[in-house]
């Protein structure tokens, strides 16, 4: 499937030089474009193509007041930077008051601008969600963003093909967040490095595709260029009808086309890792990378237990951040926050999911939990079939759209030493604020934990 | 961008493993319009303290690694986001190139448009290199061309993309170098189906309005 994506997207080859690629579509977003846009001011330059860019603001923007404007004035600037470049260079942009604004790799797929076969860009590592179309998409620095601004291609070698293989139906409990958490903690956060993974097995093909995008989303999290999953009929029957896809004869054109891009039957990959669905349990990561997750029923485990020694004293570094002992039961750890939220688990499946879990409970008198809808259109969505309520009368906070305390540049931030359970991608050191402390989960055990006050084994929930 | 041959300096040693964008440079340091000025934000959270004090521990805050302008890390270093600004900070903080076994992917094609040189070297050499940057007084030498990288009497090679290598050590633009490719970027363009989505003339109005 790479090979046929790549193959198909190859503008100029030539000996000992990377292929020119050519983008399909280059998403932009406020951060990580302020810079592209100058340079591509400075010479002389003018976008090649606006039809095939998307823009929109997610990262820096609130999650509440937003009809009063944006208070922090770095924001402001960022935000007003990107309208004015949008409007100069004549690119479409979801902004601050439109309905369909929302993290960039969410909207993208609800507008129906990914789809199978598609070289899809962005400046963003979180760019892989795409993947789960059976598209190629990456992340890209703010210089190669001016690279795709200027001439709608990127030069890139092959990267190699790794296969992950899970077979088998995922136990009761165990979501797609619980599926790529176990991979990374398989394979390990450096164990894509240099490939495209190739996600695939009944337990991949029976996801729907928001579970399918939890799985891309996070494989740069072990380090891979990209995921990607085989587009089929649950891919067709998601994007059939939505904005940007065509219809009558080019939508069967499309179909046609989607259904001989995935692998071979012989295909052959560089490298290939099989796991069983029936050994997957919901996982809560115990450390600051998201290979240092364990059963939610199980315990923090000792850095002695590491073999590698830089791995060790990862460990050993982690749990002290983390404020954690070795041993200490998972189910025991008592949390201050919870963040729903991220182009990880912010889409109407992960909503759904979260308030089934509440049935007539209330949130923990200690914890502050918010839901952080993954874009306008999700949350308009959730409101007509009055999840909002749910939430809101369990006493959690139903904010706006955007990337929010995923990486908190915006005012949802931790404060030193609290304890978070979260659904976005990453548990890095201060990630989430200063001093947070983050700890990846589902969807549901996010919702469960916020009601304990503490973790929960979701198989065990009534 | 500068053509980059030699880099000769004073090393720094940070070894550990998988140090994400988000310690090179935090989240509140990315919300500028430019590309300057973020040398002093460079591992902000592991420099200073809660207080904005400076924590004199730090490797990089000690007197003696002031010249410092080689990292020595861990694997998969600047693994994490996107953020071309890690390597903005990192060279506006006085660095010309990383010594790393592995980078996070795109971390090190930011280093590549930027030059800032990264240096993948064997697990064995990353240890030997860590280990002579803890005496501040040794100092090391990237040679680009040869692909070798020494300090004292310990030499080791590296691996680099061909074609990279050949840009970095001529300092010049990828944009420039792509421009050349305009008529087959065309002849691509006229051939693409039409089904493609695209936005332009299809722009569709915000439902809410």
């Amino acid at each position: 499937m790479l090979d046929k994506v790549w193959d198909d997207h190859v503008v100029r080859s030539a000996s000992g030089e990377p292929d020119l690629l050519y983008v399909d579509m280059h998403l932009i977003h406020e951060v990580t474009s302020p810079q592209a846009f100058e340079g591509l001011a400075l010479s002389g330059r003018r976008v090649r193509r606006p039809d095939l860019s998307m823009a929109t603001v997610d990262h820096g923007i609130p999650t509440t007041g937003r009809e009063l404007g944006i208070s922090d004035p770095l924001s402001k600037r960022q935000i007003g930077a990107l309208e004015q470049n949008c409007a100069e260079h004549g690119i479409t942009l979801f902004g601050v008051n439109d309905l369909r604004q929302g993290i960039v790799h969410i909207i993208g797929p609800e507008q129906g601008l990914t789809q199978p076969g598609m070289f899809i860009v962005c400046g963003d590592s979180h760019t892989s969600t795409h993947g789960a179309f059976g598209a190629l998409a990456i992340g890209i620095g703010t210089s190669e963003v001016e690279h795709v601004l200027a001439t709608q291609t990127l030069p890139r070698t092959k990267p190699g093909s790794l296969a992950i293989t899970v077979d088998g139906d995922l136990p009761l409990g165990v979501t797609a967040k619980d599926l790529i958490l176990g991979i990374i903690r398989e394979i390990g956060v450096n164990g894509g490095y240099d490939t495209v993974i190739e996600y695939r097995g009944s337990a991949v093909e029976g996801l729907s595709m928001e579970g399918r995008m939890t799985v891309c989303n996070m494989s740069i999290e072990a380090g891979a260029k990209a995921g990607m999953i085989a587009p089929d009929a649950t891919t067709y029957a998601y994007l059939e009808g939505r904005p940007y896809v065509q219809d009558g004869a080019l939508w069967e054109e499309m179909v046609a086309f989607w259904e001989t891009i995935p692998s071979d039957a012989d295909a052959v990959f560089d490298r290939e890792v099989v796991l069983d669905a029936a050994d997957l349990a919901p996982f809560v990561s115990w450390g600051t990378n998201p290979s240092q997750v364990v059963e939610v029923n199980g315990e923090v485990p000792s850095p002695d237990t590491f073999d590698d020694p830089l791995e060790r004293d990862s460990a050993a570094r982690a749990l002290e951040y983390m404020d954690l002992e070795a041993g200490t039961v998972i189910t025991e750890i008592p949390i201050d926050r919870v963040f729903f939220g991220s182009c990880t688990n912010a889409r109407i499946e992960d909503l759904r999911a979260g308030a089934e879990v509440i049935q007539g409970r209330t949130v923990h008198p200690d914890v502050d939990a918010m839901i952080v809808p993954g874009s306008g259109l999700v949350k308009l969505e959730a409101e007509e079939e009055g999840l909002d309520r749910i939430y809101k009368e369990a006493g959690f906070e139903w904010r706006d759209a955007g990337c929010s305390m995923c990486l908190a540049m915006n005012e949802d931030v931790l404060a030193p030493g609290e304890r978070c359970a979260s659904t976005s991608n990453r548990n890095f050191e201060g990630r989430q604020g200063r001093g947070g402390r983050t700890h990846l989960v589902s969807p549901q055990m996010a919702v469960a934990a916020a009601i304990a006050g503490h973790f929960v084994d979701i198989r065990d929930w009534r | 961008m500068k053509p980059i041959s030699i880099v000769e300096g004073q090393m720094a040693p940070m070894p550990q493993a998988n140090i994400d964008t988000d310690q090179i440079i935090p989240k509140q340091f990315l919300k500028g319009v430019v590309r300057t000025g973020l040398g002093p934000n460079l591992f902000h959270n592991w420099a200073h303290d809660e207080e904005g004090e400076r924590v004199p521990d730090f490797v990089l805050n000690r007197p003696e690694y002031a010249e410092a302008s080689v990292l020595v890390a861990g694997p998969n270093f600047g693994c994490g986001s996107s953020r071309e600004h890690a390597v903005w900070s990192l060279m506006s903080a006085g660095f010309d190139a990383i010594m790393a076994p592995s980078f996070g992917p795109i971390l090190e094609n930011n280093c590549y448009q930027n030059g800032l040189l990264p240096v993948v070297v064997s697990d064995e050499a990353a240890s030997k290199f860590a280990e002579l940057a803890a005496d501040p007084g040794n100092t090391v030498t990237i040679d680009l061309a040869e692909q070798r990288v020494s300090s004292g009497d310990y030499t080791a090679s590296f691996d680099i993309d061909p074609h990279v290598k050949e840009r970095l050590l001529n300092g010049w633009d990828q944009i420039d170098i792509t421009l050349q490719s305009a008529a087959d970027i065309e002849a691509y363009e006229s051939a693409r189906p039409a089904h493609r989505p695209t936005l332009g003339e299809r722009a569709l109005p915000d439902p809410a309005t």
